[in-house]
């Protein structure tokens, strides 16, 4: 243990804690722009300095650790003053855009400057004039209003392993940008969006297209549909001042009627429909040997980029189904157009989800366009939604519950969990299971894949069958799990693994690109216990007992990779590397 | 060359020097090199053939005259040791007919020797004159003429030559005579004293007191101690001529680990890169951490503008600093070592990497060294000219593949560096050092110098000096001493203005501050650095805002851009800086200058950044009335100003080193022979 004083206070804390995670202990807040909860300190900013009573210099509170006998100021009238200093150069490199940005309202340099009261040009202004990158249609990078806190540089190379984001070139002219100075969309990019949502202003901000769902919706001739992505349920209270984790499911299905969409639908239910197709693939493979093994999901439109191109020697092991987000836009043009007699072509499908990459996957492949049109016309962040609601003058959380449309709204709490890291696992073993062996799991709940752990490992029995599933999220950790199936393939023994979940976003999708701002280890466990809840309390909480997936079988698709099914909801993966070797 | 053994060094220890008895060495390091050695080398290897003249040309360092550039030492039979300066081929040429041939010495060549003598050993044979005063060519010819006159009355012209000098190490002086071979050296000589000199001495034998100079060399060169004698290319030459790797032999067979820490804590020798650490107790640390690994590194990344102090220690002796290195990796349980060399310096990069190639070849790197239990191996990592990374972290994560750009210390180096693993980096100039300490003994290090600053340290002195140079003094010399009686004075006899030093990090000492003895603490107190040894002389016709916006600018060029202060606070002060200096800056800008600069000085994360304000802020100190001179002047002050400016540089050589130079900041008033 660790015994200091900061502001004449005691503290203790274990070694290598931090001073600014010391002081935050004992209710002192130094300001910070550049750390960020969960990431290392970069150490750019120089907004945290304190002092070490008999130092002359002074330091930075987010990458020294507390030492015994310190005696911590931090805040005297020099500290302050550089404090205010640094933040005016800042600011004499940041456009003055607030109005007009993404994150107005949301921005911590905002909020900062707001705290010093920053005089109007102390220091005259500079911002390089450089153009936007809004190459990817996913994710735009405004490089002018990057501070270089290096938070998205780091999220992108250390915990996504991607290295899409780079610092080039130096001095006044240092600019995180693509290495090699490409646009984002030529860059490895997989547009997950964890650097927009690590941004602490609005240089990194998902593509807004909320202009053209309202274009949609006050076109006559279109008839809007819309879904909600499980994730979404428990974040988007966030952006009303809630708590994380608050389930507004119900509100959210009043709130989108209310907002002109002619049926509102849940990815609750396509995520039941997936798993029914995926667990019955997993069946294939694993029971009939008919395909290889691991089986692996693919429900995540990062990963799947990420696959094919830095892991594409895994492509056979790719789940073929769609994700839930495609599933539900084919039927809603086949099925749903179908059965109440309405032209797909006029359908409009706009789907709420927590991620930037979604918004790639709709245009992903031609499979994309099974419906015979584009399955969904256009993908919503949670902060777009959210911006959307306000706009709307509804009062939200003061709504009356609503209820989804039936044929593509009922969910069980199997699907409400895809949201969650292993949730898709849990859900998939949970019809596996049923399927090998004709019986209900005893006890639903595979606590083994839960938890933000990067990597969670289990065994589970079927039919006297032990089955070895593996959880990854962050991509930076899907390569230990793949490099070991690659060493057991290499020495030609049995895989390690039967089935592995991966999920690009650390926690899952409640931890997505588009999800609101803030999140750090402490939301992703408060929105995953909102899911768990949500699952919990569901009457029923497997996919395969889903009626309305039973009658969509019934009545359209057929069997669980029939024809049908595999024509509407199934999907390739193509190779495309990066780097010719 | 077959691998050596411990009782090949001991035989090497034990030999008298052999040397050729007549032999031309030319000095070829960058700066000779872009002065034209090469050229002269050529020339002089064609004219031997030529004439078929039996003498060895032999390839050396450079031993600090940058002035004279290109410089040749030339060793004849019955001839004094001379080096002859400014040598261009058809001055080689000359050298040859007239000195080799006719055993006589070139006039207006010749620099005289600094190991001046007070004793009158041998008969002379020649004298050397030089008038030190401010329009020396007429009367140095007077003062030939005069001597020559006398001889030749006296009958001794056969004898004795007379024989103008290029410069004699002795400055505003007067007359200055130098009588060889035995050194004897008179100061102040009036037109009488020269029929006394030539009886009492040439004739007589006698030292004439009166006129004798006494005062010794301010320098003392330890970490130059071979720099422009051994052969940079041959570890032969550095074995025999230099004891060569027998400090690495005595650490190994007579020293443990620890007592060569000791010794190195005995010295009190500190980091000469230009924070001053304690280089023992960073061995120390280093040696203290448990680990698998342990790593040396040499930091060679030299890139303040004018300083040269390190490329010409490597281009001239890498040998001595890869023995040093040895011997740090012997004390802190290394056994592999980075050096860690800017790509800007091709010469010293060859030399390095031959001199690791050498040593491997004759089994002084690789396993169980000597057939001692210490294994080692080195190598050589360029660094892409980044200023930054000379700063540790930085440098680091350089050599490992990373931007260059710091990280947050602790951890230190010394508890996780390269590849995690504890580091200790070093100067060229701290590892050159260590031999001479391991050979002559930590107490006769530490007694040169001051009571917290021991040694030497060597000053790349550029700028508006007469005989701009590499100088290595003990601490404690004043700046006055080093500028006017090693390197002659300010240019053109104006008026000294200034000096700076500590390059880019470090500030400005005003004329009245020159009596300051040189050491770590004082120039710390002025405002100033020791850094790594960059000396700028101003005169007072230099703009110190224009200085000041010279350097910020390099800092602002050469920042990493990681963090804001620097980042931002560099520019702004530039754009203030720059709006003064066109007369548009107004009351207000000096207050927000101060403050941009307290900003940088707390709140960046590197030196850097919190030393980039110094030249500024030493300006402002000392020369706020310049400042203040250009804001209530205005505009049609500052046209005044550059107008001034502009003819004084078409007068005189540049006022600075250009900032980001091709080869090498090449010092000034080197006669534009590049």
């Amino acid at each position: 243990m660790i015994r200091a004083r900061i502001n004449q206070i005691d503290v203790e804390v274990a070694e290598g804690t931090s001073i600014l995670a010391a002081a935050r202990g004992v209710q002192v807040k130094i300001p910070t722009l550049c750390k960020h909860k969960d990431l290392l300190p970069t150490a750019a900013c120089g907004i945290c300095i304190v002092r070490n009573k008999g130092g002359n210099k002074l330091i930075r509170a987010c990458c020294t650790p507390l030492e015994n006998g310190m005696e911590i100021t931090t805040h005297d009238r020099e500290i302050v003053d550089v404090r205010r200093s640094t933040l005016e150069l800042i600011l004499s490199n940041h456009p003055q855009a607030c109005l007009t940005c993404g994150r107005n309202g949301e921005c911590e340099l905002q909020s900062l400057a707001a705290d010093f009261n920053i005089p109007l040009e102390s220091i005259k202004r500079y911002v390089k004039d450089v153009p936007r990158d809004c190459s990817t249609g996913s994710i735009i990078i405004d490089f002018q209003k990057c501070i270089k806190c290096g938070r998205c540089i780091q999220v992108c190379q250390e915990m996504q392993n991607v290295w899409a984001l780079s610092f080039l070139d130096r001095g006044i002219n240092t600019r995180m940008a693509p290495a090699g100075d490409i646009t984002l969309a030529e860059s490895p990019c997989v547009k997950c969006g964890q650097c927009s949502a690590h941004c602490p202003t609005g240089a990194i901000v998902e593509n807004d297209e909320t202009p053209l769902v309202w274009e949609a919706l006050h076109d006559p001739n279109k008839i809007c549909v819309v879904q909600i992505a499980p994730s979404v349920r428990v974040t988007v209270g966030e952006s009303f001042g809630l708590p994380p984790g608050t389930n507004l499911t119900k509100k959210l299905y009043a709130a989108l009627r209310r907002l002109g969409f002619a049926a509102v639908f849940d990815t609750n239910f396509s995520a039941d429909l997936t798993i029914v197709e995926e667990a019955s693939e997993f069946i294939e493979r694993f029971v009939h040997q008919r395909g290889q093994l691991p089986l692996i999901t693919s429900c995540c439109p990062s990963w799947t980029d990420f696959m094919e191109k830095r892991h594409y020697d895994f492509i056979d092991n790719f789940s073929t189904a769609k994700s839930p987000q495609q599933m539900l836009g084919v039927l809603a043009k086949t099925y749903y157009a179908q059965k109440l007699g309405l032209d797909p072509a006029k359908i409009f499908v706009v789907s709420i989800m927590p991620c930037t990459a979604k918004k790639y996957e709709l245009s992903r492949t031609e499979e994309m366009y099974a419906s015979g049109f584009k399955d969904v016309d256009v993908a919503l962040t949670t902060r777009e939604l959210a911006r959307m609601l306000k706009q709307s003058g509804i009062d939200f959380l003061n709504l009356a519950d609503g209820a989804p449309d039936s044929m593509l709204g009922d969910y069980t709490g199997a699907g409400t969990i895809f949201g969650a890291t292993g949730g898709v696992m849990e859900a998939a073993l949970r019809t596996a299971y049923f399927y090998a062996t004709g019986k209900k799991l005893a006890k639903v709940e595979v606590e083994a894949v839960r938890g933000l752990d990067g990597v969670k490992e289990g065994t589970i029995d079927i039919a006297g069958t032990p089955v070895r599933v593996a959880v990854a999220h962050g991509l930076a950790n899907v390569e230990q799990v793949l490099d070991r199936v690659r060493a057991a393939r290499k020495a030609g023994t049995d895989t390690p693994y039967h089935f592995i979940e991966v999920m690009a976003c650390p926690g899952g999708c409640i931890g997505g690109g588009g999800q609101p701002y803030g999140v750090d280890n402490e939301r992703r466990k408060l929105r995953i216990a909102g899911l768990y809840a949500d699952d919990r309390d569901c009457a029923i909480r497997c996919s395969h007992d889903n009626p309305e997936v039973i009658r969509v079988y019934d009545e359209f698709l057929g069997q669980p990779l029939g024809a049908r099914a595999h024509e509407l909801l199934h999907t390739r993966y193509t190779a495309r590397p990066l780097y010719k070797r | 060359m077959k691998a050596l053994t411990r009782q090949d060094l001991e035989a090497f220890a034990r030999q008298p020097r052999a040397e050729p008895p007549e032999w031309i060495r030319v000095q070829l390091d960058t700066g000779g090199i872009a002065a034209g050695a090469e050229l002269v080398h050529t020339a002089l290897a064609a004219a031997r053939d030529e004439r078929h003249l039996a003498f060895s040309l032999l390839r050396a360092g450079s031993v600090g005259y940058s002035f004279a550039d290109p410089v040749i030492e030339v060793q004849s039979a019955g001839m004094p040791r001379v080096h002859y300066g400014r040598v261009t081929p058809e001055v080689a040429a000359q050298v040859l007919d007239t000195h080799v041939v006719d055993h006589r010495l070139l006039d207006d060549h010749v620099i005289a020797t600094r190991q001046r003598s007070t004793a009158l050993a041998l008969p002379v044979t020649h004298i050397l004159v030089r008038d030190t005063g401010p329009d020396a060519t007429s009367k140095t010819e007077f003062f030939q003429f005069s001597f020559t006159e006398e001889l030749k009355r006296r009958g001794l012209a056969e004898r004795v030559q007379v024989v103008r000098a290029l410069d004699i190490g002795i400055y505003d002086e007067g007359a200055v005579v130098q009588l060889l071979p035995s050194a004897v050296t008179y100061a102040n000589v009036l037109a009488p004293d020269v029929a006394r000199i030539v009886a009492e001495s040439i004739e007589g034998g006698r030292v004439v007191d009166d006129l004798l100079w006494k005062t010794p060399d301010k320098q003392v060169r330890i970490v130059l101690r071979h720099c422009g004698d051994v052969d940079p290319d041959s570890l032969e030459d550095y074995l025999q001529h230099a004891d060569g790797y027998q400090a690495l032999r005595r650490a190994l067979f007579e020293f443990t680990p620890e007592q060569v820490i000791a010794e190195m804590k005995l010295a009190a020798l500190r980091g000469r890169g230009g924070a001053g650490f304690p280089t023992w107790m960073k061995w120390q640390l280093t040696r203290a951490q448990p680990a698998p690994q342990r790593y040396v590194i040499c930091n060679g990344d030299e890139g303040d503008p004018g300083a040269f102090m390190d490329r010409s220690v490597l281009e001239s002796d890498p040998h001595a600093v890869l023995e040093g290195m040895m011997i740090a990796a012997y004390a802190m349980g290394s056994t592999k070592g980075y050096f860690y060399i800017r790509a800007e310096y091709p010469k010293a990069v060859e030399r390095i990497d031959r001199a690791i190639q050498q040593a491997r070849e004759a089994g002084l790197l690789g396993a169980n060294i000597l057939g001692s239990d210490f294994s080692f191996a080195a190598k050589v990592r360029l660094g892409a000219g980044a200023f930054v990374c000379g700063e540790e972290t930085a440098l680091i994560a350089s050599i490992e593949g990373r931007r260059g750009s710091p990280s947050p210390r602790p951890p230190y180096p010394s508890v996780r560096g390269l590849w995690g693993m504890p580091t200790a980096i070093n100067n060229v100039e701290t590892l050159a050092c260590v031999p001479a300490i391991l050979t002559k003994g930590g107490a006769w290090f530490s007694s040169f110098g001051t009571e917290t600053s021991k040694g030497t340290k060597v000053f790349a002195v550029t700028g508006k000096v007469r005989n701009a140079q590499l100088v290595e003094v003990p601490m404690g010399t004043t700046l006055r001493e080093i500028i006017y009686e090693v390197c002659g004075g300010v240019l053109d006899g104006k008026d000294i203005k200034a000096v700076q030093t500590g390059g880019p990090s470090g500030g400005v000492i005003p004329v009245q501050h020159l009596n300051t003895p040189v050491s770590y603490e004082t120039l710390q107190q002025l405002g100033s650095i020791m850094g790594s040894g960059g000396m700028l002389v101003m005169d007072k016709t230099d703009s110190m805002v224009e200085v000041a916006k010279f350097y910020l600018k390099f800092c602002v060029d050469e920042s990493c851009g990681k963090c804001a202060p620097c980042r931002i606070g560099g520019y702004q002060l530039l754009q203030i800086l720059d709006r003064i200096s066109r007369g548009r800056g107004n009351a207000d800008d000096v207050p927000l200058i101060r403050r941009i600069c307290v900003a940088m000085q707390k709140a960046s994360l590197c030196g850097l950044g919190q030393t980039a304000p110094n030249p500024v802020l030493s300006t402002l100190r000392y020369f706020n009335e310049e400042y203040q001179a250009f804001i209530e002047g205005g505009p049609s002050y500052a046209r005044k100003m550059s107008r001034v400016a502009s003819g004084a540089a078409a007068a005189n050589a540049p006022a600075v080193a250009p900032a980001r130079p091709l080869v090498a900041p090449l010092p000034t008033g080197n006669g534009g022979a590049i």
